[in-house]
Formats: C-alpha cells, sequence, structure tokens
C-alpha cells in the first residue's frame, strides 16, 4: 500500500504506467478491432494517413492496413517484451544467485560463462542464434532471452555477494537453517527489488532488439511487427516516409511507458534516492 | 610496473572467456541447417553430390566435429580465420577490409557519447530537479527510447532528403576521386548521420550515469570536507566531483563496446556503410557461416581490447587500484 | 563578547520528521583559547550545531530563527560567497569519519594545499613548505612521505591528523570538531585527543568539540553542553557539570557511564564449556594472482570459558578479536588448533552446532532481516530442529518476554523497532537454540551509552538466571568491566594476558594492557 502510494506520487511514474497500458490495451483490443489477418491485402497500396476513412493510418506499400499492423504488433513487441524478459530474468537470477552466495570456485566458473557472453555483442549472437536456429517468433523470443540475461546475472551477485555475509544470514545459518531456506528466504527477498527495477530495462532492449531483427527482415515474417513495418517504408522512404515514421513512434513510446515505469520502480523503492 | 602487472593478468583473465565463446559459436554453427557447401552450391544454381562432397573435403567439412574445432581453434592462433566460400578471398581480408569504417564510426560515436553525456550529465547534476535537469532527463529518456534505425531513416528524410544537407548512405563518393583533406572531409560527411544513430542511446546511457554520478559523489564525505575548507564551488565540483564521478562513466565504456558492435549491424545497414556489421548481417543472409563465426572472433578481440584499455585508464584515475589495495 | 557565539539559534527538520525543530532555541559561547564540548546521545542536535556554525547545514535543513556571532559578526544571512570566505580561514572542521573524510583520488599533500589556493595567494613552493610544516606539526611519523600519500595509503589516526593539519592550516579562530575520534582505536584515540589539546594551547584556538562520550568530555573539556533533542539542558564549566550536575537527563546520562572497576569475583562452579588450543587463522594465502599480504588473524589462541562464567576478550580493530569469535561459532574455518564445546569439537553439521554454540551480532540494523517478521525470524531457528511450528512460536513468544519485549511484538518487522530493542530480538534469537555457549560480538557498541546500560543489565540477568556461558568481544574496557567474569587481551592476533578481570585491571602484567587501560578517556574521573 505504502509502494502504491510513493508510486501514485510520481507524476512521471503514472505517464510511463498509462503508455503501457495503453500498448496493452491496443494489443488486447487487436483481435476486436481488426479480425483477421492484419497481413493480408486491405486497400489500394501507399494511401496517406487521413486521405481514406477506412484507413486512418493509411496503407503500405502492399496494401495493408497500417493501423491494423499497428495494433497487431502491440501484441507481439509486449508479448515479446514480457516473455524474453522472464526467460532473461530466471537464468540471470539463477546463475546470479548460484555465483554470488557460493563464491569460490561455483562462482569463478559462472561468472567466465557470463563474461563470455558478455564479451560476445549482444545483437551478434542474437544474429548468429537466429541464423542457427531460424527465426519463428517463439526461437526469436527465446534467443532474445539468451543473450539478455548476464547483467540480470551480474546484479543479482553483486546483491547476493553483500547480502550473504551480513549478520541476518549468518545468524540463519548458526540456527542451522538449509542452504535452500537461506537462497530464497532471506538473501532472494532482499536482492530482489533492483532486480525487478533492472528487468524494466531489459524488457526496453528486449523490444529493440526484436524491432531491430525484423527491421533487417531476420524476425518471424509472419508476425505483424513494428520493426517488419519499419523495414518495408525503407523502400518507399523519400516519399510516403510515414510508412516507416508510424510503427517508429510506437516503439518510442512503448519504451518510454517501460522505462518510466521502471524508474518509478525504483524511485517507490528507493524513498531516499526519489527525485535522482 | 604494477600497472602492467595489473594489465597482464587482466588480459589473462579474458582468455577463458574468449576460448568459452570461440567453442560454443563453433559447436553452435554445428547445428546450423546446412553448412557453407549447401550455400556455395545453391548460389551456383546447384550441383552433383559428387562435386559437393569434394567441395566438403576441400574446406575439410568431412572431419569429425571434434576434430574440426581442434584444426579450427589451432588455425585461429595463427590468425587465420579459413576461407569465405561466397566472397571467395580469406575470412581475415574480408574482415580486414571492412573493419575501418567500423572502427571509425564506433570511436566517433564513443566519443561524441561519452563527451556530450558528461557534459550535459554534469548541467542536469548542477541543476537537479531544475528546469535545465528535466529538459536534459527528458531528452535522455526519449533519446534511450528511439529505436536507433528509426532514427535513421528519418534523419535521412529530413536532412537528405528534405534539406539535402547531407549524404543518405555510403562511405564516401569514389566517384569523385577525392584525395587528401577533401577525401576526409567527404568521408565526415558520410560519417556524421551514422555517428548521431549510432550514438544517441549510449548519449542518453551517459547523460544519466554521469548525472546519478555526481549527484552520488555530491553526498560523500569528502565533499564536505571541501567545502568546509571554503574552496568555491566551481572549483569543489572541479577538483574534487568531477573526478570521482567520472570512474563509473569509465566503466561504462568497457560495457558499450560490445552492445555498440551490435548496434552498428543496424546503423551500417541504413546507411549502407561498408564496415563489420553490415558484413555479419550479409553473412547471416548468405549463410556464410565461416565469415560470421571470423566477424564474432574479432569482435570478442574487439571488446577485450577495448576493456584493456578502460582498464588501464581506471587504474591510472583510481590510485587504490594500482596500489593493489 | 564571547569569540562565538550562538543565540538561540533554531533550525527546522523537513516536515515528516519525528520532531518540528533539529535545535530549538540553542545559545551556545565559545571564547579562545578554550575547549567546549557539546555532548548528547544521536538524534541530540550536536552535529547540526556543528554544521550550523560552519554554515553548511544538510539539504532540508533551515536557520528558522536566532544568530550566529564570530567576533561580533553576525554569520546568520550572510551571503554564500561571504561564508565561503570565513570557512576554513576563521572556522574550520575536522570530521568523524577519517576514512571518508579526504578526497580518495587526491594525495594528501594537494588536499591540504587547497586550504591555501582558496584563500592565499602564495605560489606554489611557499604552499608545499606550509603543508610541509604542517604536517611536520602534527607529528606525522613521515611528513615529506605523507605529502605524496594517498588516502588510502594512510592509516585513520595518520587520516585524522592530516585532517587537523588541514584544519589549523590557516590558523582559524574556531576549530569545530565532529566527534573526531569515534571511529579510532582507543590508544589512537588517547593521541589524537593531546594533539589536539596540545595545539589547541599553543595557539589560543578556541574548539568546539562535539562528542557522544563523557569519558572524551573528561580528558578534553573546559566547558561543557549537554543537548538533548535539539534543546541545551544543562552547561557550564566541565567539573561542576561533570562532579555535580543539575539536570536529570545529565544525571542519567553520566549515571550510565560504566565505571572501569572490575566487580567482586563470583562464585562459579568448577569446570569448562569452552577450550581453545593453539587457533591459528590466516587471511588471504598467497596465490598466483594475489600479491596481498597473509595476515595472521589469530596466532596459536589458547582460552578457556569457564561453565557459567563470562570471558571478555578485549583488543583493538585488527586484534583478530571478532576473527575469533566467527571461527567459535564455526562462520569461518580455522587453520589450525582445536575448539572444543563440552569436550567435542563443533560438528559439521549446522543443525548440530546450532544448540552448542549462539551469537549476539553488533549491528542491530544488519542482524536481522529487513523483511520478515521478527517472530518468524526467532521461531525458524527451533523449527529447523523439529520443533512444531506452534510450540516454536509459543517459545519465542515467551523468550520476547524474557528479553523485555511485549510478547505480541513477534508479529512486527525489525523497522518497528529501536537499536536496543532489536538487539534485544538478536538475544531472544539466539537464546532460542538453547546453546550451551553464547558468543556475543560487541554487542553494546552500536548502542547509546544509557541503552547500552539496559542491554548489559539484561545480559547480566539472564546469565544469572539461565547460568549462560559467555564469549564477549569488546572493545571497550569499561563494557568489559561491566559483565565479564575473565578476560583476555588480544594484540595482533596474539592473546597477550588473560586472568580474572579484577586482577588484570588491578595488576596488567603486559605493556599494551597497561596501555589500553591508561588510553580509556575519563579514567581519572569515572573511576569512583
Amino acid at each position: 500500500m505504502q509502494f502504491l502510494r510513493a508510486y501514485a506520487r510520481n507524476p512521471a511514474a503514472l505517464i510511463g504506467a498509462a503508455l503501457v497500458l495503453a500498448v496493452l490495451a491496443m494489443g488486447l483490443l487487436a483481435p476486436l478491432l481488426y479480425p483477421g489477418d492484419p497481413l493480408s491485402l486491405a486497400g489500394r497500396p501507399l494511401q496517406w494517413p487521413g486521405a481514406n476513412p477506412r484507413f486512418p493510418l493509411g496503407t503500405d506499400p502492399s496494401g495493408r492496413d497500417i493501423a491494423a499492423q499497428l495494433f497487431h504488433g502491440a501484441r507481439v513487441s509486449l508479448l515479446i517484451g514480457f516473455s524474453a524478459t522472464a526467460i532473461a530474468v530466471v537464468i540471470g537470477i539463477g546463475i546470479g544467485a548460484l555465483a554470488g552466495f557460493y563464491g569460490g570456485i561455483v562462482d569463478t566458473l559462472l561468472m567466465r560463462v557470463t563474461e563470455a557472453f558478455q564479451t560476445l555483442p549482444n545483437f551478434l549472437l542474437l544474429l548468429v542464434l537466429v541464423a542457427v536456429f531460424g527465426s519463428d517468433i517463439k526461437t526469436v523470443t527465446i534467443a532474445i532471452g539468451i543473450v539478455a540475461w548476464p547483467p540480470v546475472a551480474r546484479l543479482t551477485r553483486a546483491e547476493f555477494l553483500s547480502l550473504r555475509t551480513r549478520d541476518f544470514v549468518q545468524a540463519c545459518r548458526l540456527q542451522g537453517l538449509s542452504d535452500a531456506h537461506l537462497i530464497l528466504r532471506e538473501v532472494l527477498p532482499n536482492a530482489l527489488p533492483p532486480v525487478i527495477v533492472y528487468a524494466s530495462v531489459v524488457m526496453a532492449i528486449a523490444i529493440l532488439l526484436e524491432s531491430a531483427l525484423a527491421f533487417l527482415q531476420l524476425s518471424d515474417p509472419n508476425v505483424s511487427s513494428w520493426g517488419n513495418l519499419i523495414g518495408l517504408g525503407r523502400n518507399v522512404l523519400r516519399a510516403e516516409w510515414y510508412v516507416s515514421a508510424i510503427p517508429g513512434i510506437a516503439i518510442l513510446l512503448t519504451i518510454l511507458g517501460v522505462s518510466l515505469v521502471g524508474q518509478g520502480l525504483n524511485d517507490a523503492l528507493n524513498p531516499r534516492l526519489a527525485g535522482r | 610496473m604494477r600497472l602492467l602487472g595489473l594489465a597482464a593478468r587482466r588480459l589473462a583473465a579474458s582468455l577463458p572467456a574468449l576460448l568459452l565463446i570461440l567453442i560454443g559459436l563453433f559447436l553452435l554453427l554445428q547445428l546450423a541447417p546446412g553448412d557453407t557447401v549447401d550455400a556455395l552450391m545453391a548460389q551456383m544454381g546447384g550441383g552433383d553430390e559428387r562435386i559437393a562432397t569434394e567441395l566438403r573435403v576441400f574446406y575439410g567439412l568431412d572431419l569429425s566435429v571434434p576434430a574440426r574445432l581442434g584444426q579450427y581453434l589451432l588455425r585461429l592462433v595463427q590468425l587465420d580465420l579459413g576461407y569465405s566460400a561466397i566472397y571467395g578471398k580469406p575470412v581475415a581480408t574480408v574482415i580486414l577490409e571492412r573493419l575501418p569504417a567500423t572502427l571509425l564510426l564506433m570511436t566517433a560515436s564513443l566519443s561524441f557519447a561519452f563527451a556530450f553525456g558528461a557534459v550535459l550529465g554534469v548541467v542536469a547534476a548542477r541543476r537537479v530537479n531544475r528546469w535545465p535537469d528535466t529538459l536534459i532527463s527528458t531528452l535522455g529518456l526519449i533519446f534511450y527510447a528511439t529505436p536507433s534505425f528509426w532514427f535513421g531513416l528519418m534523419a535521412i528524410v529530413v536532412f537528405s532528403v528534405h534539406l539535402q544537407w547531407l549524404p543518405a548512405g555510403g562511405f564516401g563518393d569514389v566517384a569523385l576521386g577525392l584525395t587528401g583533406f577533401a577525401a576526409v572531409l567527404d568521408i565526415a560527411k558520410h560519417l556524421v548521420l551514422p555517428t548521431l544513430t549510432l550514438a544517441l542511446i549510449y548519449l542518453a546511457i551517459s547523460l544519466r550515469i554521469m548525472r546519478a554520478a555526481m549527484l552520488e559523489v555530491l553526498t560523500l564525505d569528502f565533499v564536505r570536507t571541501a567545502r568546509a575548507k571554503g574552496l568555491t564551488e566551481t572549483r569543489v565540483v572541479a577538483r574534487h566531483v568531477l573526478r570521482n564521478a567520472l570512474l563509473p562513466m569509465i566503466t561504462l565504456i568497457g560495457l558499450q563496446v560490445g552492445t555498440m558492435l551490435g548496434g552498428s549491424v543496424v546503423v551500417e545497414s541504413v546507411f549502407t556503410l561498408p564496415g563489420l556489421g553490415r558484413l555479419a548481417y550479409e553473412s547471416v543472409v548468405q549463410r556464410d557461416l565461416n565469415t560470421l563465426l571470423g566477424i564474432a572472433f574479432v569482435s570478442a578481440l574487439l571488446v577485450i581490447a577495448a576493456n584493456f584499455i578502460v582498464d588501464m585508464l581506471y587504474a591510472r584515475l583510481d590510485p587504490r587500484i594500482s596500489s593493489g589495495g | 563578547m564571547s569569540l562565538l557565539e550562538i543565540r538561540e539559534l533554531s533550525v527546522a527538520l523537513p516536515a515528516g520528521a519525528d520532531r518540528a525543530l533539529a535545535l530549538d532555541q540553542v545559545s551556545l559561547a565559545l571564547d579562545p583559547g578554550e575547549i567546549l564540548c557539546v555532548v548528547g546521545e544521536s538524534g541530540s542536535g550536536k552535529s547540526v550545531t556543528a554544521s550550523a556554525i560552519i554554515g553548511l547545514l544538510a539539504p532540508g535543513l533551515a536557520v528558522v530563527s536566532g544568530q550566529i556571532m564570530l567576533a561580533g559578526e553576525a554569520l546568520v544571512g550572510q551571503s554564500p560567497e561571504a561564508w565561503r570566505a570565513l570557512r576554513g580561514r576563521r572556522i574550520a572542521m575536522v570530521f568523524q569519519e577519517p576514512m571518508t573524510a579526504l578526497n580518495p583520488l587526491m594525495t594528501v599533500g594537494a588536499q591540504i594545499a587547497e586550504m591555501w589556493r582558496a584563500h592565499t595567494d602564495l605560489n606554489s613552493r611557499d604552499i608545499t613548505a606550509h603543508s610541509l610544516a604542517a604536517l611536520t606539526e602534527v607529528a606525522l611519523p613521515d611528513p615529506e612521505g605523507a605529502l605524496r600519500a594517498y588516502p588510502h595509503e594512510l592509516s585513520g589516526g595518520q587520516r585524522q591528523r592530516v585532517m587537523i593539519a588541514m584544519a589549523l592550516a590557516l590558523e582559524p579562530e574556531v576549530l569545530i570538531c565532529d566527534e573526531p575520534t569515534t571511529a579510532l582505536d582507543v590508544t589512537t584515540q588517547a593521541q589524537v585527543l593531546a594533539l589536539i589539546r596540545a595545539l589547541q594551547q599553543r595557539r589560543g584556538t578556541a574548539v568546539l568539540f562535539i562528542t557522544h562520550d563523557f569519558g572524551v568530555v573528561a580528558e578534553i573539556a573546559d566547558r561543557v553542553a549537554v543537548m538533548q533533542q535539539g534543546v541545551v539542558v544543562e552547561q557550564g564549566p566541565a567539573a561542576t557539570v561533570l562532579s555535580h550536575p543539575t539536570h536529570p537527563y545529565t544525571k542519567a546520562l553520566l549515571a550510565a557511564v560504566p565505571a572501569l572497576i572490575a566487580p567482586p569475583p563470583r562464585e562459579l562452579a568448577a569446570g569448562s564449556v569452552l577450550t581453545l588450543r593453539g587457533v591459528t587463522k590466516t587471511y588471504g594465502s598467497p596465490g598466483m594472482f594475489r600479491r596481498r599480504k597473509a595476515v595472521k588473524a589469530l596466532d596459536a589462541v589458547d582460552l578457556t570459558l569457564r561453565q557459567g562464567a563470562t570471558l571478555g576478550v578485549v583488543g583493538e580493530s585488527g586484534s583478530g578479536k571478532s576473527t575469533l569469535a566467527r571461527c567459535v561459532v564455526g562462520l569461518l574455518p580455522v587453520d589450525a588448533g582445536d575448539i572444543l564445546i563440552a569436550g567435542e569439537p563443533l560438528p559439521h553439521g549446522r543443525c548440530a552446532a546450532a544448540g552448542l554454540v549462539q551469537m549476539v551480532f553488533q549491528d542491530p540494523f544488519a542482524s536481522l532481516n529487513p523483511r520478515r517478521r521478527v517472530g518468524d525470524q526467532v521461531a525458524q531457528g527451533p523449527m529447523a530442529l523439529g520443533t512444531s511450528a506452534a510450540q516454536a512460536m509459543a517459545e519465542a513468544r515467551a523468550l520476547f518476554g524474557l528479553v523485555g519485549l511485549e510478547p505480541d511484538a513477534v508479529a512486527r518487522f525489525p523497522h518497528e523497532f529501536s537499536g536496543g530493542q532489536r538487539q534485544r530480538i538478536g538475544i531472544a534469537r539466539a537464546l532460542a537454540m538453547k546453546p550451551r555457549v553464547l558468543v556475543a560480538d560487541e554487542p553494546v557498541s552500536a548502542l547509546d551509552v544509557s541503552v547500552q546500560a539496559q542491554v548489559l543489565e539484561l545480559l547480566r540477568g539472564l546469565q544469572a538466571r539461565l547460568g549462560l556461558s559467555m564469549l564477549f568481544i569488546t572493545h571497550d574496557l569499561r563494557v568489559a568491566a561491566q559483565i565479564c567474569d575473565d578476560i583476555a587481551v588480544m594484540q595482533n592476533g596474539v592473546v597477550v594476558e588473560t586472568g580474572p578481570i579484577g586482577e588484570v585491571f588491578a595488576a596488567p602484567r603486559h605493556a599494551y594492557t597497561r596501555s589500553l587501560l591508561d588510553a580509556v578517556p575519563g579514567r581519572a574521573l569515572f573511576a569512583a
């Protein structure tokens, strides 16, 4: 309750929440407002927004409704954002928790693997994964999760490293409690807040990675994706720049919303630092 | 001397990660459907099995996986990255041809993002919660949320198509046959938009980190000491706060080099720059796995080198590191 | 007219604080050549007074009324530029935390030189000469080396000397010391106090000395002002206030200062419960990539804790006393030697060890999980050993009563308790396991002196009721005198002297024990 009140007192955080909710609503309403395949031919290609009341946002070079693609694209962006973030956070917390809690050789081994992932530019690894495993939407989501976890692991590890020698954890050791109890009940709840805040960053990165991949026409061609539409608009950029412009604004607002929510969470969780 | 020892240790510590990357990538690529020969055959418009088998023997693709991994690593030590069937040249040659454009683009973007991020971060922190801070922080948020490829396209629409100030792509007009200063100027003109596009998100991150670091350092005890000495606020910030606040920024550069290399894939595609990133994209599309592996290797080396430089810089700035404390 | 006069100064706290005013009508006067000690517990407003005088109130605090006069000149309401010109030159300050008060990235020389750079037109060579002279005056062992050194290369005491040299560089009229010795070891504290006193007398500087420790007051003060909740409740000459306090709060504070006299020996049953034989522990093994010097934290330590007794382990920081505590409870493995509890080495299984030895920690804010109910934290130990949840919680409630808390408080979270109450919860948590040996690692060091007395009283009472055997780690000989039967003095990982506390205090055999006893501030005053 106190947390919610602290969050609601922050206007930027509320704007962020509104943006995210709006995108969520777009995704949920897409099948109702635009039933049928958004990638099917709807009308004459390249109609400017407003030129035809049937297509308020115009049509793309293949004569598909841009508004329909925008609404269905919200589904894809959020779905990939949430799922890839969940994958990255679960892997990251698992590896970071084990490395940070046990230290020593476990830490060295796991951190070498993390370093390896961080040394390889993540978009390059994503390209390799897509090249090897194909580019249907599930594969892309998992691949994004796989390239995005290392910072989560590092953050979790740092939290665990500082928490595991705290007096209250030591006291639990002396009480005869198991490692599982120490990790799950004592350390993890205290390590979680910064990780949750960071999850918003992961989500922003995941959405950006997917749209970049789709822009390069390397993502799933069978789903309506904002990045894909921007890539299609590239060929008609000189005259019909709106085809690329509109979905780009959608991505921008979505990521802005996610970032603002993350900042709001951070401020609400660390009231001392609020206003920074 | 201590610095050198530290440097050697840091370099040695990055070797296991590099080895892991290479083994991991090599094994990963074994899972790829179709190998170089398939791609080559497809390019030639098909061919019979016999030629394919011969080609596989020629490229050493008929051996067992561990044997090929061993061979691959052995060749890497000799800096032999293999042969690109698509380009008909050694991979190392292909990569070396593409490296300058990417290095130039990254150095320019990194410098721009760091310098402007630091300045904006300082200004925001000095005016915290007043309008300059609000403006800078909001801009930072928007820059952070802007997809680079989209920003690049919109920049082309505005600056190349409508205003016609800057070229829309390429790395210089070969047709003009420029030399000397004129050629440099031409390349610089071609790099303005790509640099801004690639730098945008890093500018946002740097200014945010710089601002936070400044605010953090401003609360530390030694700043209070400096004020109690009667130093002017300018001197307190310049001599005591700034240098301490730059430390996290230095760390940030090391982390950003890797993601920036990834970002250059997209930006180089938007602006049709003949760089490493676009090469990576092309080799994925053309299934030129040898080249892709080579790019990954070179990128990892670049990241390690960048981190090495960052470590040295950090050790120079922070006396606590080099004294081994 | 005094040199520095604070007239009815009130400072407002930000809205939502526990009280409206940090300082409420505070009036103080300071004459040249005298040391005025402002003494009080945490939250009394003594540090706010110091920052108000130097014009560096923390963000959110603001002077609402009153005036500060320096040699007849009103300071409140001055322009920031006027304040700045004053700071360092006419009013200088030494802070509490020597580890963080210096810029880690600048040499000591550069930081001292800034004093002259900011306030004078001297050239670099003269500044260096002045800096060297300043460092020589505070008796640093190698002043030339110190000029070139970075702060992390100096010890805490040396850094505080640097801070003093820096503060006195421009011969200010007023020196403010905000708990300058609180973070230092007792022998270092004695040296730094002597240094401040000597420099102050030589130059006739007026010193405003903030402290929470009446021992320090007795050592250094000419006059004393006692603060409570932002109000000066009593002030006067040190001798008068210390020996004939009039305000009840002053009386209570003075009464809570433990005397440095060992209690008469108690009758104890024969037999020992904890034995240490040749216990050795080394930190930082030399490895291929590590250059860290190996440090012997414990060097062949032999100790015996008698059944039902309290063995105090005293020493300064780095003496190995905390390592010893952690080795005894099994949180750190030893390199060599035996630790026997009731004749047996500590079993490897956590559950088996839990009933033998428990620990009370130093920091009451770090020793409880902030996200779990305190009752659960006490009950979870017995539950891990197989006690049913209902019974464990019933025991926890009973223990809360035993340590002087409401049994219903089990359902609350740690942040709802004060430091002293948390320490009681920590004791309850340890007692829930019914240990043979209780290890207390500086259990009262983080508490205000009045709370300290209550917790010590509780431990004494529990010992009498439950027949506890306690290993009591402390840096404070006064505290040791309150509770220990036997005492072991440690220095650099070696036990230099052991024996019944009365004998050790009355006739210390080892030179280090003598220096520790001599360094206890205010010894003369609180001996009786």
